[in-house]
């Protein structure tokens, strides 16, 4: 494989699961990057000469060439190095995995957000909504040990939105939303995914993660006030 | 063994002709099923559990939903001939981009257009143009959006095409005064056999939504 001299750039943000999916899938091909943590309320030039039409994270610069969307930067990021593949080789299990991977980021992130900015009977309708919707996934995982199969892909690093966003923020909200009793294999799917040391090294750090959710809580509770 | 390739489609579709276009650029023989997403078929709640909804392309059996996942499918699965996506991975990424862009940005607004009334109506009005601009702006002077070649871009954007008469006329503008290039785009797409063969004619879709209209519920 050629040797090429790359220059690899995230705007990110650190509690973002779409600029943390990027992260996960640059470590899993090795690849050395400069991350540059962006603030949002305060968008940087760089962010929006980037990304014009969305002035959205993550957006993935190589050798100063922009990409945007995270699905699509973990596809560019595939096609580019070649190591460590995170898409299947066959048409059709790539066919599959965009669909579950479109499905993490349209059904059920859209759902959930749901549970955090409702209340009362709003937001259990949106848990309802929510677990329904993970059912689904929880199907998908039956004897397997990763979503993407015997090891982590694509659906499993989009999906990390799932096991370190969505179920992270029951603590914080309150609500059981993916209890054990009725989703054991997702359960054990998170189990696996913290064994993966590119996983371990990708996600925010859990205490840090918390206090930043419930103060964003907060203030959309001030907000609505 | 011949391959049986099936799409589960409803005519006035954008999403099914972007389906339709991909297949007969590839000149691939296939079965097309009308379904009546009013009283949905047991096939199409068998291949689409998760969505029930059109298109879906069952390829030997086995189905494929979601219209762009579809486009690329065909393109990977029948790689012969015209090349939907550039082989480069920057160029493809900004093919995907805009496709996406397409379904986030392009068709909630059209629905406000057709399905709404006064500010609601007006607020999707004034979106829809602004999206488009954006697309013009993309599409420059080329030919197609991915350039020379009819691809991807032009096959996601294409079935909106046949919707324009329609959108005009309920939201009051004209989208030939506002995307000139984008129009002369859709003319030359519609020149090509596999675009005029899977977008109704403009009057068809005029007369469907009000019906639409009706069956939804909607004044």
């Amino acid at each position: 494989m050629a040797e090429r001299s790359e220059e690899v750039k995230l705007l990110g943000m650190w509690a973002s699961p779409f600029s943390r999916r990027v992260e996960i899938a640059l470590t899993l091909k090795g690849l050395p990057y400069e991350f540059s943590e962006q603030d949002i309320a305060n968008k940087s030039p760089l962010l929006l000469q980037s990304n014009p039409v969305h002035k959205m994270i993550p957006v993935l610069l190589h050798n100063g060439k922009p990409i945007s969307e995270s699905l699509v930067i973990l596809e560019y990021i595939d096609e580019t190095w070649q190591n460590n593949p995170i898409l299947p080789q066959d048409p059709y299990d790539r066919a599959i995995a965009r669909f579950w991977a479109r499905f993490v980021d349209e059904q059920i992130y859209v759902t959930a957000m749901k549970v955090v900015g409702k209340v009362g009977e709003e937001k259990d309708a949106a848990v309802e909504a929510t677990r329904d919707l993970l059912k689904l996934m929880e199907k998908e995982l039956v004897g397997k040990d990763f979503l993407g199969g015997e090891s982590l892909g694509f659906v499993d690093i989009v999906a990390t939105l799932v096991a370190f966003w969505l179920m992270r923020t029951e603590e914080v909200v309150g609500v059981k939303v993916v209890p054990v009793e009725m989703f054991p294999e997702i359960h054990r799917w998170v189990k696996n995914l913290l064994d993966v040391d590119v996983i371990k090294k990708c996600i925010p750090p859990e205490d840090e993660h918390l206090n930043y959710i419930r103060a964003r809580m907060d203030s959309l509770k001030l907000k609505s006030v | 063994m011949a391959d049986e390739v099936i799409l589960l489609d409803y005519w006035p579709s954008m999403f099914g002709m972007r389906t339709r276009v991909a297949l007969e650029e590839k000149n691939i023989k296939f079965d097309y099923r009308e379904q009546d997403l009013f009283n949905k078929s047991p096939i199409l709640l068998e291949m689409n559990p998760v969505h029930k909804k059109i298109p879906v392309l069952i390829h030997n059996g086995k189905p494929v939903c979601e219209s762009l996942i579809q486009v690329e499918y065909i393109d990977e699965t029948w790689p012969g001939g015209n090349s939907f996506l550039p082989s480069d991975p920057y160029q493809r990424a900004q093919a995907k981009f805009w496709g996406d862009f397409i379904d986030k940005k392009v068709y909630g607004p059209t629905r406000l257009i057709w399905g709404a009334k006064g500010e609601e109506q007006e607020a999707g009005t004034k979106e829809f143009i602004e999206m488009l601009k954006m697309l013009e702006s993309e599409l420059g002077d080329k030919t197609y959006f991915g350039g020379e070649t009819f691809g991807y871009v032009d096959i996601a954007m294409i079935g909106f095409y046949c919707w324009f008469d329609v959108l005009e006329k309920c939201g009051n503008f004209s989208i030939e005064a506002e995307c000139p290039k984008l129009i002369a785009w859709a003319k030359r797409c519609m020149k090509r056999e596999s675009v005029a063969k899977s977008l109704p004619d403009s009057d068809k879709i005029t007369k469907f939504v009000p019906e639409l209209k009706k069956k939804i519920g909607i004044e």
